[in-house]
């Protein structure tokens, strides 16, 4: 029974890594067409690289994720903290409004920054879609995903060590800065982490709210595959889970010397 | 006076920890779902913007062409279902990674392709499943005729499970590190043969994570457009399908903002019976 259990749980793992692998080992194939084997090439990585669009959207990519990461962390743990402390009369709404993004479909969040982005337009001239409206966009989902996450740190916060740090004298600014941040920075760190790489993956909603010029590395592999596959999408796609890889392992690390404490 | 002042100091810290989130929250989630509201009640102008009258047209145009209902229906069908095969191929993962040696590291094999870029992920499959793709490269070697799997609704199934699968696995997984095994002892004890020990001291404590689990597959299942859009070759339309179509290429946004209302609505009810049968925390639970 174990062994059988054993078995199928590293099938599934198979499934999960298998075309990624796949795709991997294609892209230093040096055939154009179809997956035969035609030997080693690293053609379509220098392709890529020469590649001055791919280059100016993986730009536009790294901005609009470190814009609105920043934002979106800044404002989901003060939030955070502001929903445990204090009681309010639209607490309760703004705690539905946080479950939203969450389990809203993406093509609805998406449609409703278009309607909202467009109504403003007409009525005020501004914004135009463009990296701005990405960044809006990306901060309005990742909030709700950095503020719950923040929270459930905060909750297993003891309540004591701040009343010790207030009897002692400190101010509250001084209080939040060097007790309550410390004991919540792993919250923080791992909400902002979320926030990063949910917005290095959304297509979605990206696709919604850019405009000319506006161009992501998720809207042009979606374009690519539209119009037809090459093999430097393999290379790029490759990178692109490299990256993701590399960035979990150090967070996992992080995490685990974090936990050990 | 004291007093004044620090009610005052308190007033302004409340204001600058609630005070940015709530604007954000306000004017770019709850403003933007009023005015997707007020634009499925409006009509599309002659240059395709949003125009006046005002009424219920978009809606009972949906519910009164059998084609809608079908596109519905085919969104559920197929989110369903392929949530139905993530959960059988799920479930037992979950309990093999709860139970390993090195757990935390098996965890991150499934935490790696969440992340991993979505569409990337899609793309995979086309790698895998067009003509002369890796499946069928693997076929023709065995001498068998090439199969046509790429675009199909076979491909669309594949893809769902396997976009979803994680997130699956990770709430049900918070749920299996929980179970508390001495029930199951308990129910050995009690003269249970491992099936009925399963069945009624196990199973019931992963229902939680399980539904969760569900819900978090189901609603993107049936809400995504990209998948279909990718892997079906534009004959698997699916309600998320529709709306990008309206609010793109048919420039239609009033009937689009109505479709995304009852998009909407299907999720709120899968929403609610959720919350019926979890209670007030099972929100909570989901995130």
């Amino acid at each position: 029974m174990k062994r059988l259990l054993a078995v199928y749980s590293w099938a599934i793992f198979a499934f999960l890594y298998l075309p990624i692998l796949v795709i991997a080992v294609l892209s230093f194939n040096r055939s154009r067409f179809g997956v035969s084997w035609t030997g080693f090439t690293l053609d379509w990585y220098n392709r890529l690289f020469a590649n001055e669009r791919v280059l100016e959207y993986l730009g536009n990519t790294l901005v609009v994720a470190v814009v609105s990461t920043a934002l979106a962390t800044t404002i989901g743990t003060l939030l955070a903290v502001g929903l445990v402390r204090y009681e309010f009369r639209l607490k309760s709404l703004l705690r539905y409004l946080l479950y939203v993004p969450v389990v809203v479909p993406d093509v609805v969040m998406g449609i409703s920054l278009l309607l909202l982005f467009n109504t403003l337009r007409d009525a005020i001239g501004w914004p135009r879609l463009s990296l701005l409206t990405i960044i809006l966009a990306h901060v309005s989902f990742q909030v709700a995903y950095v503020t719950l996450v923040v929270r459930a740190r905060l909750m297993l916060l003891d309540p004591a060590l701040e009343e010790a740090a207030q009897d002692l004298g400190a101010t509250g600014w001084r209080t939040f800065r060097e007790v309550t941040l410390p004991l919540i920075s792993p919250g923080v760190v791992s909400g902002a982490l979320l926030a990063f790489s949910l917005s290095l993956d959304d297509f979605v909603v990206t696709f919604f709210t850019s405009g000319s010029g506006s161009t992501t590395l998720p809207l042009y592999i979606y374009g690519k595959v539209k119009t037809g596959i090459t093999p430097d999408i393999h290379a790029l796609s490759t990178l692109m889970v490299g990256s993701t890889i590399l960035v979990l392992l150090l967070g996992w690390l992080f995490w685990r010397k974090g936990g050990t404490k | 006076m004291r007093e004044a002042a620090s009610l005052r100091r308190n007033l302004l810290r409340f204001l600058l920890t609630v005070g940015p989130g709530a604007l954000w929250l306000f004017a770019f989630v709850l403003l933007p779902s009023v005015l997707v509201l007020i634009a499925s009640l409006m009509s599309r102008g002659s240059f395709g913007q949003l125009a006046p009258p005002l009424g219920l047209h978009n809606y009972v145009r949906f519910f009164t062409e059998p084609l809608f209902w079908e596109i519905v229906g085919r969104s559920l069908w197929i989110g369903f279902w392929a949530t139905v095969l993530t959960v059988l191929l799920g479930y037992p993962l979950a309990f093999y990674i709860a139970q390993h040696r090195h757990k935390q590291f098996l965890l991150l094999l499934v935490i790696i392709p969440f992340f991993t870029n979505f569409l990337i992920r899609v793309y995979a499959w086309i790698v895998l499943l067009q003509r002369e793709g890796v499946v069928n490269a693997v076929i023709t070697a065995f001498g068998l005729p090439p199969a046509e799997l790429f675009p199909s609704s076979f491909a669309v199934y594949l893809a769902t499970v396997y976009t979803y699968l994680p997130f699956f696995v990770l709430p049900l997984y918070a749920a299996v590190e929980r179970i508390e095994w001495n029930q199951l002892e308990a129910a050995y004890d009690l003269g249970a043969g491992p099936l009925r020990g399963f069945w009624e001291a196990i199973f019931p404590q992963t229902l939680p994570g399980l539904l969760a689990g569900f819900l978090l597959t189901f609603i993107p299942a049936v809400g995504t457009f990209v998948i279909a859009d990718l892997l079906g070759g534009g004959k698997v339309i699916l309600i998320g399908n529709l709306i990008q179509q309206q609010f793109g290429a048919a420039q239609n946004w009033a009937f689009g903002a109505a479709c995304s209302m009852i998009l909407m609505g299907l999720v709120l009810l899968g929403l609610w019976l959720y919350a019926r049968s979890q209670g007030e925390r099972g929100l909570d639970e989901l995130v």
